[in-house]
């Protein structure tokens, strides 16, 4: 009997933050009180939607050129890359990753975005790309900058860019926020804290990666990823709930 | 020494932002940028099926609806076939154009959401009422949420499922179930989401 996939791995919960984060204060009025109902995964949850690099532009990993207007965006020219993997250490291949920042200054393009910093405008601040067979993806941008935000008087979020990633499942579905190594503000964050492991937050910070960089050109950051595995189902004849 | 498992652990989520529109959905940040957009209308030329509009709203804690959120909807096709490689259930039928994903933002004003799609049909062995997986994500949320859309007028089959008939409270099943209306002549299933409070939905645990 071959060994086929079946199940995802049961998510641990410790990695992630809890629904209400109280220091994490828009989320109180947003988390659902009462526990999450344990789904067994049917095709429903195994499956997942797919695309296709045909349907990318070809300039839509290059924050630094897909919005460029009337020149180049402000700011430090930077290579993210990395390795998107499941929890079996395997390179989840062919995957939509999508990024989305503010700009050098610490600006979002976005209506609702009021900052006093100003727009780029040469800089859109969105991207999107496939992994390779392997599982590595990369984009060009710039550094973005730390941003005030409301929740303390005095909150500010550390540089970061915002990922979401797919997977094959539905239910590797992931959101979340690549930080860059030496940031100050990291260890004071509300968000980043509003996850309970502290090696946990160390793995959404991405390396400095000099031998990635480019001479006299770009400095690359290196950020890795592990979405959800899925368990072999030794001894089963059939998916569970299918 | 006891050997080590070679597991690695799953990247944490982190809250999608208030300005999750820029990288999901970016014309409603304010902006156009790619050629190719991901939309709330997953019909396309051809396809199957009865044409449905979902739609609703999505309340907090305050019964306010949530006005920038993002919502992803996964479905089968009208056959009960999911366009994956998952999916291998090769007696129903594929259409490899439906992709059977949609996203939007809640309206910046009304909270509402809108998709234009086909009525999935009964998945795999058949054994689950039809149904919608829905998947959501904004500020104040740190992980996305995940849950159901089940549809009004199919009882029968909603009462004999067996993802509805695990959850303990009968009336919290009711949380997933859409209403049927007709709107200019056309279906329109309507599902609002309570994040807290007695009407709080049934969110899964994946
Ligand atoms: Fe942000």
């Amino acid at each position: 009997m071959a060994i086929t996939e079946g199940q995802l791995f049961q998510r641990n919960r410790s990695l992630h933050p809890p629904a209400h984060s109280p220091a994490y204060k828009t989320s109180a009025l947003r988390s659902p009180q009462i526990p999450l109902w344990s789904l067994q995964n049917t095709i429903s949850e195994i499956s997942g939607p797919t695309f296709k690099p045909a349907e990318l532009g070809a300039l839509d990993h290059d924050l630094y050129s897909n919005y460029a207007k009337s020149g180049d965006p402000i700011g430090e020219r930077t290579i993210v890359h990395g390795h998107v993997r499941d929890e079996n250490g395997r390179g989840v291949a062919n995957t939509l990753v999508e990024i989305w920042q503010a700009n050098a200054g610490g600006r979002y393009r976005h209506v609702n975005d009021r900052y006093m910093a100003p727009i780029d405008p040469n800089f859109g601040g969105c991207g999107r790309t496939m992994t390779d067979e392997n599982g590595y993806y990369f984009f060009r941008t710039v550094k973005p900058g730390a941003y005030p935000f409301r929740n303390h008087i005095n909150s500010w979020r550390p540089a970061h860019i915002h990922f979401s990633l797919f997977g094959t499942s539905f239910a590797q579905r992931l959101i979340t926020q690549m930080y860059f190594e030496g940031d100050p503000l990291i260890p004071m964050d509300t968000i980043a804290n509003t996850i309970p492991d502290k090696a946990a937050i160390e793995r959404l910070v991405a390396k400095l990666d000099l031998n990635a960089s480019i001479p006299l050109d770009s400095l690359a950051y290196r950020f890795d990823i592990v979405l959800r595995g899925r368990r072999s189902t030794l001894f089963e004849n059939k998916l569970q709930g299918n | 020494m006891t050997q080590t498992l070679p597991y690695l652990s799953e990247t944490s989520s982190q809250t999608a932002g208030p300005y999750v529109h820029i990288g999901l959905v970016p014309s409603q940040a304010g902006f156009d940028i790619f050629a190719n957009n991901f939309t709330n209308n997953l019909l396309v030329p051809g396809v199957a099926g009865e044409v449905i509009t979902i739609e609703g709203r999505i309340f907090d804690g305050s019964d306010t609806p949530i006005r920038d959120m993002l919502v992803e909807i996964w479905q089968a096709n009208s056959f009960g076939r999911y366009n994956s490689p998952e999916d291998q259930h090769k007696s129903l039928k594929l259409e490899p154009d439906f992709r059977g994903w949609g996203r939007t933002g809640t309206d910046f004003e009304t909270g509402l959401f809108t998709f234009q799609t086909v009525k999935p049909g009964r998945v795999g062995d058949q054994k689950q009422a039809p149904h919608v997986s829905f998947w959501m994500a904004a500020r104040g949320i740190s992980m996305g949420l995940a849950t159901r859309m089940y549809f009004g007028d199919e009882a029968a089959a909603n009462a004999a499922d067996p993802v509805l008939n695990v959850i303990e409270q009968a009336q919290r099943r009711q949380t997933l179930i859409a209403e049927r209306s007709m709107r200019d002549g056309k279906p329109v299933y309507t599902f609002n989401l309570y994040l807290q409070g007695p009407k709080e939905t049934v969110f899964f645990d994946v």
